[in-house]
């Protein structure tokens, strides 16, 4: 680890020109992911701003009937909080599926956005890696990969995003609301954050140099039934080989995102408009483009058939 | 005293405290915080400096250049130590490749320098300022690619070959020919390696995290060219081994180059993603298992043959080790072929040779049964034998493998598996179950105790031996009890320290019955010399709570060290009934699972082990070592596996992360019985081991259940979905 300074913020506007005028700078929420990054020194920065007394850890509700959920509420709050779960299950059951209760109770919603890839060259600061060194190469292609990207992935980077939460935002069209240093708000739907990688993986979402996110706003309800499945070697305490978030309809009907598949979380609309056709329309229009190694293709097979499990239970 | 003739009647058969499931005697401690352990003892002179150690970023090569410059000049930085600039070191005997490396690099992660400062975030940060040049070399990373050149071996690892295997093999009537593979492993321990070294003068002392204390003394003393008295080891607590801490590792020989550099004490715990590479795993296999049988399912030829890599002058993955003893059948083959590759250290794991070895014959059997039409409990009672088979005359000192099997399948409710595979379900979940013997050697090493008798009338025993989390202070201070008619209250335990006499340490499942022997043996003579102090007769004493009783005459126990403290040391030795007769252990293991049809996902739902080990100290710390074992079992079968980068030559999942071993929610319910049974021909506890004997067979178990719910057969471990998802029964 790097030595660094360290700051509080007292507004987002502050944090936010405190991260935007210094380039070594960046934010620090539940430190779950950047410090074990720092240790690594695959994340140096020299300065620290600490958000985390912006007093944005509250859910309120919006005007338009959906949920404001400050950037600082925990995993374990957001998961808890008696509207989400009645609202948008599957935003529990996937917030539920990751980590283990002590990081979620740590963990807090924007940090869990932007969590870095666990690809495992990426952590062995010995290998090749365009994300963490730009330019350096990609020890992963060719490498190990069963547990990496099968889709939107490039010839320069083939990561996956591991959230299991930002899956469950995006099936339910979340946006993310930031602010920036000279105060001025804006919001991002959730498909548009995350960027692919191209060959500019260490670019990975679409914020700005001390752009800071506030909250994240989920629509008014969309009824249905919410699923979350997420796939492992081991029962619990593991990132997923293939994740679904799916919120289905008494006529068949529905949509369905995709984790552990891709550098962002996976959601084709043109796939969705499918789901009454059964699972494999779906997963053939959300995977048409896959490009797969060959120790990781059995997850386009595995996220078809965990999608259909979700569509049989739905009928059940 | 030297074990020669099978045991007669002794004062551990009062079984008052022995067999008893006492609660662990440091229970309380680890509990509550305050056993120490490797990284966390106080006692040492001054304040420790901290350590850490750099690994090589290559697999096979040469360093270049190492700078370290900017790294000197870091805050708080007391000593850069390298090869370049360390005293020459010599190797120890069990170390296969140089535990500070450069400038030649022998593998990845191999400990090449190690950065001291007075703090480890300092020593960290330097660490990595540490600029390292590699001309990198050509490696040997992939098994199946040197496995044509492997070589044969002598010794213990020397093909047998009994009656004429290729004949009967060929004309068997029914054959099963596969070829099953296990991944290279690791011992994932949850206590890092870690060291406190310090030198006074010439004098070397650790603490450290070590299963063999003796054997570690002596390697440093090899390593660091002393005689081995001026070596001091001591490891009273460890948080898990399973064979990874048999050996002296980098922490403390680069704890002890620090500490000589800097002039103080160096603490050095091994953060985790330097393990895995750094030190030993269990090397992968392959194997290739031929059985022939009659149609009436009798075998007539066994034939099991293993390719495992390691280090140059390293050592094979002995994994036909019970095939040799497992089964009858006239006509046998084993072969061990061991090639060169550049990866880490292969060595011990947890029943090494059994563990990936019954991984695959009973699969093997398993396929065999099915073949024949037979339930595989059946086939297996079919095929079993009194002696061993490669040598008739030699019997088994004790072998109810039988009984575990039957026993067994009446609990588990065997008879409700379907025969036919893919037949039992459950909403989605295709249902399974499976069987498989359970098999390890036992072992005996001599073991040497101190006990002494005080005149409060508390016995403390002293030994070298280790307790790895797996009762072992528990159970010395039962026999101690037990032979001095004692509560266990009334005994003190002191371990792992090499100013002790040397033990057996923890290791092939030989500590228990070892260690305790020793103290058995120390005890013995204190017996007497209590006895003698008394004014009683030895021979006609009788040790029972807290008093010593010969003919009418009856006195405290405490009364024979009123004069002065009574010590008595000995040693036990081992004569030849382990050559007369086989000495194992046995078991069988049940397992159901549960199959996501959709999903492919693998849960085990109940396990049952059954376990024939001799006389069981105390069913408690047994039934825990077993119940650790199947657990260790199921992440064997489902999830373990070093991901090796055939590229580079390097385990690639290596942190916790990336190496999956079984949490909780894996575990659902698990059962353990022991035959009740006491083997006078291996001890005078009449007990054997039941840590590795808990491991042997669980994965088998596991993949034939798996087969039995979906009807895939999969021989390449671990059992992960992607392996059978595209062949299971379609979906609606
Ligand atoms: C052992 C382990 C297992 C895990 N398993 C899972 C799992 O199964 N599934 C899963 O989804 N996750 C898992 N995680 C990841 C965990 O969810 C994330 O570490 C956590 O959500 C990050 O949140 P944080 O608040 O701690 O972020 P931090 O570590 O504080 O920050 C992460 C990043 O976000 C930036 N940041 C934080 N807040 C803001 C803000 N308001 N505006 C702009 N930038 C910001 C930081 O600068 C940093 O770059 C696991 C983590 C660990 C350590
Ligand atoms: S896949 Fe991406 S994160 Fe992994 S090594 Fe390649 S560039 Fe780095």
């Amino acid at each position: 680890m790097k030595a660094f300074t360290y700051e509080r913020a007292r507004t987002p506007a502050a944090a936010a020109a405190a991260v935007a005028g210094n380039k070594g700078a960046k934010f620090i929420a539940g430190g779950t992911n950047l410090l074990d990054l720092m240790k690594l020194e695959i994340e140096t920065p020299t300065h620290l701003v600490d958000v985390q007394d912006l007093g944005l850890d509250r859910i309120e509700e919006t005007k338009e009937g959906g949920l404001r959920i400050g950037t600082l509420v925990s995993n374990t709050a957001l998961a808890a909080d008696r509207r989400v779960r009645k609202d948008y299950g599957v935003l529990t059951r996937a917030i539920v599926a990751g980590a283990s209760g002590q990081l979620r109770n740590k963990a807090t919603t924007g940090g869990n956005l932007l969590q870095r890839t666990r690809c495992p060259y990426f952590y062995d600061t010995n290998q090749a890696c365009n994300k963490r060194k730009p330019g350096s190469g990609c020890a992963a292609i060719g490498g190990f990969s069963r547990q990496l990207g099968v889709i939107g992935t490039s010839d320069s980077c083939i990561a996956t995003h591991p959230s299991d939460m930002a899956i469950a935002l995006r099936v339910l069209d979340a946006a993310v609301e930031t602010v920036d240093a000279s105060g001025k708000a804006r919001s991002i739907v959730i498909g548009e954050f995350h960027r692919l990688p191209g060959n500019t993986p260490h670019l990975e979402n679409v914020l700005q140099p001390g752009e800071l996110i506030t909250a994240v706003t989920l629509p008014k309800p969309i009824g249905g039934r919410h699923f979350y499945h997420k796939v492992r070697d081991r029962a619990s305490y593991a990132f997923a080989l293939v994740s679904v978030a799916a919120v289905l309809n008494e006529d068949g009907s529905g949509r369905a995102a995709f984790g552990g598949v891709a550098p962002r979380p996976w959601r084709v609309e043109a796939a969705d408009a499918q789901m009454r056709s059964g699972a494999g329309a779906v997963a053939k229009t959300a995977f048409a483009e896959a490009r797969p190694t060959h120790e990781n293709a059995f997850k386009v097979a595995l996220a078809e058939r965990t999608l259909a499990a979700l569509i049989a239970e739905n009928r059940a | 005293m030297k074990f020669d003739t099978p045991a007669g009647t002794n004062p551990i058969d009062t079984m008052k405290v022995i067999g008893q499931a006492v609660d662990r005697v440091d229970g309380k401690l680890k509990t509550t915080g305050q056993a120490p352990y490797a990284y966390e003892h106080g006692e040492i002179p001054g304040k420790p400096a901290y350590g850490y150690i750099i690994g090589a970023a290559i697999a096979k090569g040469r360093i270049a250049a190492m700078n370290t410059a900017e790294a000197k000049r870091m805050p708080g930085v007391l000593a850069i130590v390298s090869a370049e600039n360390a005293q020459p070191l010599g190797k120890g005997s069990m170390n296969t490749a140089k535990l500070l490396g450069g400038p030649v690099v022998e593998h990845y992660h191999q400990a090449v320098a190690v950065v001291v400062a007075e703090s480890f975030e300092q020593a960290r940060s330097a660490a990595n300022a540490v600029r390292i040049e590699y001309e990198r070399g050509a490696g040997r990373f992939d098994l199946v690619k040197e496995k044509p050149g492997a070589q044969p071996l002598t010794g213990n690892d020397a093909d047998t070959h009994t009656g004429d295997f290729a004949g009967a093999f060929a004309s068997a009537p029914v054959q099963v020919d596969q070829t099953y593979t296990t991944p290279d492993q690791n011992h994932a321990m949850m206590e890092p390696f870690a060291t406190i070294a310090w030198w006074d003068a010439d004098a070397l002392s650790v603490w450290t995290s070590n299963q063999m204390i003796a054997w570690n003394k002596r390697e440093l003393a090899a390593t660091f060219k002393l005689p081995p008295e001026k070596v001091h080891v001591r490891s009273p607590f460890i948080g898990g081994g399973f064979g990874g801490k048999l050996f002296l590792r980098a922490d403390a020989v680069m704890a002890a180059l620090g500490a000589k550099a800097c002039g103080r004490p160096v603490k050095i715990a091994m953060p985790r993603p330097l393990m895995l590479n750094n030190a030993t795993h269990r090397p992968a296999t392959i194997q290739r298992i031929r059985l022939g049988a009659t149609r009436d399912g009798k075998l007539t030829a066994i034939g099991h043959e293993s390719w495992s890599g390691d280090l140059p002058g390293g050592g094979p993955e002995s994994a036909t080790q019970q095939t040799k003893l497992l089964y009858a059948g006239a006509n046998r083959l084993t072969a061990l072929r061991l090639a060169e590759l550049d990866l880490p250290e292969a060595n011990a794991m947890r029943a090494p040779g059994e563990a990936p070895g019954l991984m695959a014959l009973e699969i093997a059997i398993d396929e065999m049964a099915e073949k024949l039409g037979m339930d595989p409990v059946k086939f297996r009672v079919l095929n079993d034998t009194q002696v061993d088979p490669e040598h008739p005359e030699r019997p088994f000192s004790q072998r109810n493998l039988v009984r575990c099997l039957e026993e067994g399948a009446d609990r588990f409710g065997w008879n409700r598996r379907s025969a036919k595979p893919a037949q039992m379900r459950e909403g989605r979940w295709l249902i399974g179950m499976g069987v498989a013997a359970a098999f390890r050697n036992n072992i005996n090493m001599t073991s040497a105790a101190r006990v002494r008798l005080a005149g409060d009338g508390v016995v403390t025993v002293e030994t070298d031996m280790t307790d790895i989390g797996t009762g072992s202070y528990t159970i010395i201070a039962q026999t101690a009890a037990e032979m001095m008619g004692l509560p266990v209250e009334k005994v003190r335990v002191k371990l792992g320290d090499s100013s002790f006499p040397a033990s057996a340490g923890s290791g092939g499942q030989w500590g228990a019955n070892s260690a305790t022997s020793g103290v058995y043996a120390a005890c013995a003579k204190l017996r007497d010399m209590a006895a003698q102090s008394l004014g009683m007769d030895p021979a006609s004493a009788e040790f029972s709570d807290g008093r010593v009783r010969a003919g009418n005459r009856s006195a405290a126990l405490a009364e024979a060290a009123k004069a002065g403290e009574l010590v008595a040391e000995e040693t036990m030795q081992w004569g030849d009934l382990g050559k007369k007769f086989q000495q194992s252990t046995f078991g069988a293991h049940f397992v159901e699972v549960a199959v996501d049809s959709y999903t492919g996902e693998t849960r085990v739902r109940r396990m049952l082990a059954v376990c024939a080990a001799g006389r069981i100290l105390n069913p408690k710390t047994a039934r825990s070592q077993v119940i650790g074992a199947m657990t260790m079992g199921v992440g064997g079968a489902l999830m373990e596996e070093l991901a090796v980068d055939k590229r580079f030559g390097f385990f690639v999942n290596h942190d916790l992360a990336g190496y999956e071993v079984p949490v909780h929610a894996d575990i659902p319910h698990q059962d353990v019985v022991f035959l009740d049974e006491a083997d006078d021909k291996v001890s005078p506890m009449k007990a054997k081991g039941v840590g590795e004997l808990g491991l042997c067979g669980v994965g088998a178990a596991v993949a034939n259940a798996v087969y039995n719910a979906t009807g895939v057969r999969v021989r390449d471990y671990p059992i992960t979905l992607h392996k059978y998802l595209a062949k299971l029964p379609a979906i609606a």
